[in-house]
């Protein structure tokens, strides 16, 4: 009986799955059977083998397995992509497989009987390989193998209650039931925790869930947890095991524009930071995004760059265009590219991909071109809940992430598709405005941009083939303008303030000319009058002499009269 | 032995005289481990008196052998010859499956 193995607090067996030991919040019940139900290829079997097989690897408890379905040699055969050396493992005396083969055609029955016999191979596989760990899959077989049900249920009753007596944690399998967990209902057997594994078609694309169905005494995650099968093996996603206790710092990276810089505090985004570039079709969004790889790259730090709509070579040709060289980077192992449909696969392998390719390639900045796209393999919330735990994720590993988003035309745009602006720090919206002038042109701003004093200012956005450049736009006269308008607005200015100045030199030469005619006048008038004190001067010096003359001809006359 | 008219389907007959290697897999002597031995050397001695053969198989002795006949149930008698292999699970207490079991008695 359980009660009397132990009263103290449940003991976890790590089961070494990604993500499967977060949810559990320490793995599976420890001494105690473990079912996990699902449909066919639902990864049942891999759970149960890699809970073996990591155990010894990584927990160095040694392991049994009984599969009722496969051969040793398939099951090493299917392992063995994964990295695991199952027959190397047996010949170390860690892992003791086998095969339980059950031919319902040879076999007759007649009376009573009971599976000792299987009780002894488990036995005799645990003491020889000192096994804490067993699996096995499925018991159902038994069901279709043998005869006489209610010898079966009650030899399984005894076989878990057996398990539990010799302190193994174990893993069964079964298959998935039309109305119960399990065809044959072992989830009456096993009381402690069940674990159920999905894998569901939504619009052509497969997902894989999973979910703790019950876990006695423990807590545990209770959501559908996407789940992926890769060549690591099985991995589960949760949100909640990512956690948001993560460092940050002020540290601020580029966003390859001198001006977005600048109107983002005059540093750049926050290192660490997610940020989301939208707008509708053709406003710049992957330039933007090329702007930042360029700028991660130039800083020689690496740059991944996730495409779900270009092929890596059309992106570097486009952004060669505008000036981005990025192949230069691709050369020297900055940058990588990873092009993938959006419907490739479902959002869990997507978001797998994507945690991988940051293990491997270690980049100090993401971008993800564009997020809307993965709208085609799930619903908003899915998408929502998957991009929560890439930003998480990002956040955690201190990678600044640019996110684009088409926004489609006609909406409003300070709207994603996705609405995924509230897990954004800093979202830069790209417009087209289309002016009278007969242009679109582009419009940048920044919407919002947590922990920065950014700027409320509008700039026009150009693609140059020397990189972007952002531009004020004409503000005046209680209009804004862009483009061939703002040009013309701005000739209109000059011309205007040129006749200004011009009307001044006018009037400016006119008055000097009149002050120079003063000027003749003047002179004129002074000569006049020089020329009239002259006048002046000889009529009074001829006065004089004739005065002069009068007298001395006086005097002659009356010496001539002789006169007295 | 000379050639019989058959008439009756006589127990003996339908055996030709070839040898039985029959192995019977316990674990433990339980009541319902002896009760298969008893009913099998009963049936053995009725219809293969002389050629046949039972080695008894305990797997608590020896459990390495359980996985080679694929043994799950017990008691399990296994019919290693003559080919081809057959299985019957169960204390053996009803004769005519057994019979049926071992190819002594036509389905």
């Amino acid at each position: 009986m359980t009660a009397k193995k132990k009263i103290a607090p449940l003991e976890k067996c790590p089961t070494g799955i990604r993500g499967l030991d977060d949810i559990t919040q320490g793995g599976l019940p420890r001494g105690r059977p473990t079912l996990v139900c699902g449909g066919t290829g639902c990864g049942k079997t891999l759970l149960a083998l890699e809970f073996i097989v990591r155990g010894i690897l990584e927990f160095d408890e040694p392991g049994v397995f009984m599969s009722f379905e496969e051969t040793s040699e398939e099951l090493a055969k299917n392992v063995a992509s994964l990295g695991f050396d199952l027959e190397g493992l047996i010949r170390d005396q860690k892992l003791a497989m086998d095969y339980v083969h059950i031919e319902r055609s040879e076999i007759e029955v007649t009376g009573e009987y009971d599976l000792e016999g299987l009780f002894v191979r488990l036995n005799s596989m645990i003491v020889e390989t000192g096994a804490k760990r067993v699996g096995i899959d499925s018991l159902e077989a038994l069901f279709a193998g043998l005869p006489s049900e209610s010898i079966l249920r009650s030899e399984l009753r005894r076989l878990f209650r057996w398990l539990k007596d010799k302190g193994v944690t174990t893993v069964i399998t079964g298959e998935k039931g039309k109305n119960e967990l399990t065809r044959h209902g072992l989830e009456e057997y096993v009381s402690d925790c069940v674990i159920f594994l999905d894998h569901r078609v939504v619009n052509k694309v497969g997902t894989r869930l999973l979910r703790i169905v019950k876990y006695r005494g423990s807590s545990h995650g209770t959501n559908e947890y996407p789940t992926m099968i890769d060549e690591h093996g099985l991995s589960v996603l949760p949100i909640s095991s990512l956690g948001m206790d993560y460092a940050v710092t002020t540290e601020r990276v580029s966003s390859g524009i001198e001006r977005l810089d600048m109107m983002l505090g005059g540093k750049g985004y926050y290192k660490g930071s997610s940020v989301l570039v939208s707008g509708t079709a053709g406003t710049g969004k992957s330039s933007l995004g090329a702007a930042f790889v360029d700028a991660t790259c130039r800083r020689g730090e690496r740059s991944l760059y996730l495409a779900f709509e270009e092929a890596p070579a059309q992106i570097t040709r486009n952004m060669a265009s505008i000036g981005y060289d990025l192949e230069q980077w691709t050369k020297k192992g900055l940058l990588r590219f990873h092009a993938v449909r959006a419907t490739l696969y479902g959002l869990e392998q997507h978001l797998g991909t994507i945690i991988q390719l940051v293990h491997e390639f270690k980049p100090a900045t993401v971008v993800i071109d564009p997020i809307t796209n993965l709208s085609a393999v799930g619903s908003i919330e899915e998408i929502k809940a998957m991009l929560t735990r890439v930003i998480d994720f990002f956040k955690n590993q201190g990678i600044t992430t640019l996110f684009t988003s088409l926004t489609e035309g006609g909406g409003p745009s300070e709207q994603t598709d996705v609405g995924v602006s509230s897990l954004m720090d800093t979202w830069v919206l790209l417009r087209n405005v289309e002016t009278l002038a007969g242009e679109r042109n582009r419009l940048l701003f920044v919407l919002k941009s947590r922990g920065m004093a950014h700027s409320n200012q509008v700039r026009e956005f150009t693609l140059t083939d020397r990189g972007i450049r952002l531009i004020d736009v004409y503000v005046g006269a209680g209009t804004v303008l862009t483009g061939s308008s703002r040009l013309i607005q701005e000739a209109q200015d000059k011309a205007r303030t040129e006749a200004l100045r011009q009307e001044a030199m006018r009037r400016q030469r006119e008055l000097e000319q009149e002050k120079a005619q003063v000027q003749v006048q003047i002179e004129a008038l002074q000569h006049k009058a020089a020329v009239l004190a002259e006048n002046i001067d000889t009529l009074a010096s001829s006065e004089k002499a004739r005065l002069e003359a009068a007298v001395n001809c006086r005097a002659q006359l009356a010496g001539a009269r002789q006169a007295d | 032995m000379p050639k019989k008219t058959q008439t009756d389907p006589a127990p003996p007959l339908s055996p030709p005289p070839e040898f039985w290697k029959l192995r019977l897999y316990v674990a433990g002597m339980t009541p319902r481990a002896v009760a298969a031995f008893d009913n099998l050397t009963k049936l053995c001695e009725e219809h293969l008196a002389g050629c046949y053969e039972i080695e008894v198989v305990d797997l608590l002795v020896n459990p390495k052998l359980a996985a080679g006949d694929q043994i799950l149930a017990v008691p399990t008698l296994v019919r290693r010859l003559p080919p081809p292999m057959k299985k019957i699970i169960g204390d053996l207490s009803n004769q005519e499956r057994v019979l049926v079991g071992l190819d002594l008695r036509p389905r």
